[in-house]
């Protein structure tokens, strides 16, 4: 039963969203060189949010050559003049975060009560760790004084814009790399609104460029000859042919990709401190996060037990309006995304699985889809083994230790997992075997700038954050 | 008479038929031939003949990827100290059977005496130098991450998995060294493919390595043609990693291709000067990070939660 909320939404006079947005180069705004433009929309509403400038071949070259340029002198700054650079970024950051709170809110539909908490605190806090990285690189462990690699190509994904706009953009110009950003098509505004921060910054021109636009651009960044590193954060089909591109060339690579990452319960686990990890691993962000535990491994002897508390905790959820300080489940990014879910949850339903979602209302408008929980599944299911990146768990069971760890590996990805039980020789032990980046025991979701993320096998390779994360950007 | 006799006594005397050995593939800690029943000549570097190698086929370095598999939860689970020993006691071995590398080694790369023991000495401490890495390496890339919150977290290099090793077509036995230790070192399994013209040090190699301790499996050694054993590998879905240092540029644009379809992590072939002390990138090419998280329970306004 849920409780009865008034509603609670967060202002949207806080943020001011021009009616056109142009590509960010050379510390300019500009339109592309053949005019396109593409429409933003918010997926909560089906509200055009902005028109904004669509890259194309031209302007990568035209983005590329304005980093190259500006390498050279960003490069030969002393490493605390950059970090300074980046000190004035997180704290600008810091001071616009309920504005682009808001903003990431309404272009991507994730409930404000993330953006605000969790995106963009870790935004701010990801270029406040790597400004400190900027003139200590020769403590890092890779030499005493290693080298940028040059003009980094950088795409990446809409779940996070911002957060992963940080990722990727931190490291790089602590390590004295120029940037070139193409954000997601479905969310280009806030990497928009950082280059204005950028500019408040008086970050030296040339030194981040972004370039909206759909894959073709994309694939032109990576394609670039004169890009020297290339990262990239989204689906492992595009990884892979990201992968073959760069095939033959010095280009370094980083790939984070898909997942599907179990959580696995055991019987001695506290069951409302794991049902809490399960919705968090699932229903965070919708489930579209690449490292959500989406597969759900309980032992046997409590699944009863364990699916009678999760169902009713789900039933508390509160799914609509973004900008509700009260919302736990926003709206799913965009059209495409939502038929991908359906298409794929009802695939779930075909091969045998037993469906089940709280009563739960939907909004008439904007693209929607309730937390839905999958039991029956077996590990030759579609919905066990493809990422389905919504919020769908499927849930599978085990006996053993030996028998969770195994059907915990049974997958080609390889990016996080879960382990729920009190028995610290067991988390140690169980941690140990899966085969995967993040391992979350008694928690899950947590995020941090030091602490590196990154998969095993097909979930990517190279890790972001940390020390880690600097050897991405370093000629080493 | 007596003359006679003498006579006869001498034309029996001859040079005494040396015992030749037949040179073969080291797969699962076993002696196999080719499955092909294939085999290709191997000269010195004036062209003569030293001998017949096997020349191995798709079927054998699939053969050699499932015993690199099998072997991964042991060695990979074996404590790094034990590592560390076992590589030791590879450096032990080869320094009693150094005469026969040195000829190898001489015979094929056409070096002197002196050089070819050289190369061999420099080899044999090579492995000293990895079998010192083995319980160093975590402490040097892992550690403890101060995350905001109150959270343990451990970051931990784990090996990748079962590794490509395309060995060095040049330095037969020095290189071959340098990129097989540093990949079983850190936990890894190897399938190396021996230097197509100068296998034959790698193929005692494994000789060795079956005398060493080194569970079976852990590296296993092919011959034959480079692009026709690397093709497969490079395209096989239960290969982790690839390491192209014996590949021309043609060939590894090629391998990096077929390796992106399950993301084998790939090391790029670049001139290395293997007599010089490497680095530790070899090491950590093939190392995953792990990090691993747990609430350390906190002391809040309302008292313990631990």
């Amino acid at each position: 039963m849920a409780f009865e909320y008034a509603p609670a939404p967060e202002s949207r006079a806080v943020v001011d969203i021009a009616p056109s947005y142009g590509l960010f180069i050379d510390g300019e705004f500009a339109e592309a060189a053949d005019g396109k433009v593409f429409k933003t929309v918010s997926p909560s509403t089906e509200e055009v949010l902005s028109e904004v400038a669509q890259a194309g071949e031209a302007d990568v070259d035209r983005a590329v050559r304005a980093a190259r340029k500006a390498f050279e002198k960003w490069s030969a700054l002393p490493g605390s003049e950059r970090a300074k650079y980046l000190f004035r970024i997180a704290r600008i950051i810091q001071e616009r975060s309920r504005e682009l709170a808001v903003l990431e809110t309404l272009d991507n539909g994730k409930p404000i009560k993330e953006t605000r908490d969790a995106d963009l605190p870790l935004v701010a806090a990801h270029f406040f760790y790597y400004a400190g990285w900027a003139d200590k690189l020769g403590h890092a462990g890779f030499g005493s004084d290693p080298r940028p690699l040059g003009v980094a190509g950088q795409v990446i994904p809409w779940n996070f814009p911002l957060l992963m706009l940080a990722w990727k953009i931190a490291p790089a110009l602590a390590t004295g790399n120029t940037v070139v950003l193409k954000p997601a098509e479905t969310t280009p505004l806030s990497a928009l609104f950082f280059a204005d921060i950028c500019r408040q910054a008086g970050l030296p021109k040339g030194v981040v460029n972004i370039l909206p636009g759909y894959g073709d651009a994309g694939a032109a960044l990576v394609a670039h000859p004169d890009v020297n590193k290339v990262a990239f954060t989204g689906s492992t089909a595009v990884g892979k042919e990201i992968a073959r591109t760069v095939a033959g060339t010095r280009k370094k690579l980083t790939l984070e990709l898909g997942g599907k990452g179990a959580n696995v319960v055991f019987d001695d686990a506290p069951v409302d401190q794991a049902v809490e990890g399960i919705v968090t691993g699932i229903f965070f962000n919708q489930g579209q996060v690449c490292c959500a535990g989406s597969r759900l491994l309980v032992q046997e002897s409590i699944q009863d037990e364990l699916l009678e508390s999760l169902k009713r905790r789900l039933s508390t959820l509160r799914l609509g309006d973004p900008l509700d300080k009260n919302t736990d489940i926003g709206a799913i990014n965009s059209a495409e995304q939502l038929a991908r879910i359906t298409a794929l949850a009802e695939q779930g339903e075909a091969e045998g699985a037993e469906r089940w979602s709280p009563a739960c209302e939907l909004p008439s408008s904007g693209y929607w889809f309730a937390p839905t929980l999958f039991t029956n599944v077996t590990q030759a299911h579609t919905i066990a083994r493809d990422e389905i990146f919504g919020p769908v768990l499927s849930v599978l069971t085990f006996r053993t230790p030996e028998e969770a760890v195994a059907k915990a590996n049974n997958t080609q990805y390889g990016l996080s997992a879960g382990i729920w039980t009190e028995k610290g020789s067991r988390i140690l032990a169980v941690a140990n075997k899966l085969r995967a980046g993040v391992v979350w025991s008694n928690t899950f979701n947590k995020f941090d700038p030091t602490s590196p993320f990154g998969g095993y096998k097909e979930s990517g390779f190279g890790r972001e954050g940390g020390r880690h994360g600097l050897e991405a950007y370093l000629d080493v | 008479m007596s003359e006679k006799s003498e006579k006869s006594e001498k034309s029996e005397k001859f040079e005494r038929l040396s015992v030749l050995k037949t040179y073969k593939l080291y797969v699962g800690g076993k002696f196999p031939r080719s499955e092909s029943g294939r085999v290709y000549e191997v000269a010195d570097s004036k062209g003569n003949w030293l001998a017949n190698a096997p020349q191995s086929s798709r079927k054998d370095a699939r053969d050699a990827v499932v015993a690199a598999r099998k072997a991964f939860g042991g060695w990979s689970g074996a404590t790094a100290y034990n590592r560390g020993q076992i590589l030791y006691r590879i450096a032990e071995m080869l320094e009693g059977r150094k005469d026969q590398f040195v000829r190898e080694v001489g015979d094929a790369e056409g070096l002197s005496k002196a050089k070819a023991a050289a190369v061999v000495d420099a080899a044999i401490d090579r492995w000293v130098w990895y079998a010192g890495w083995t319980d160093k390496i975590a402490q040097v890339v892992g550690g403890g991450n101060p995350v905001a919150g109150p959270f343990f977290n451990l970051s931990s290099p784990e090996p990748t998995g079962v590794v490509v090793v395309l060995a060095p077509q040049d330095s037969s036995f020095l290189g071959l060294v340098s990129v097989i230790a540093p990949v079983i070192a850190t936990g890894n399994t190897a399938v190396v493919i021996a230097s197509e013209k100068s296998p034959l040090p790698a193929l005692s190699l494994g000789e060795i390595l079956a005398t060493s301790d080194l569970p079976g499996g852990v590296v296993n050694v092919l011959s034959g043609r480079t692009t026709e054993i690397a093709a497969p590998l490079a395209a096989h879905q239960d290969v982790n990693a690839i390491d192209l240092a014996g590949a021309d540029e043609v060939l590894a644009k090629e391998l990096e291709i077929a390796a992106a379809d399950n993301l084998k992590r790939v090391l790029r072939p670049q001139p290395v000067d293997y007599s010089a002390t490497p680095g530790t990138e070899r090491l950590t090419a093939f190392l995953e990070t792990k990090t691993v998280w747990h609430p350390t329970g906190s002391l809040g306004a309302s008292g313990s939660s631990y």
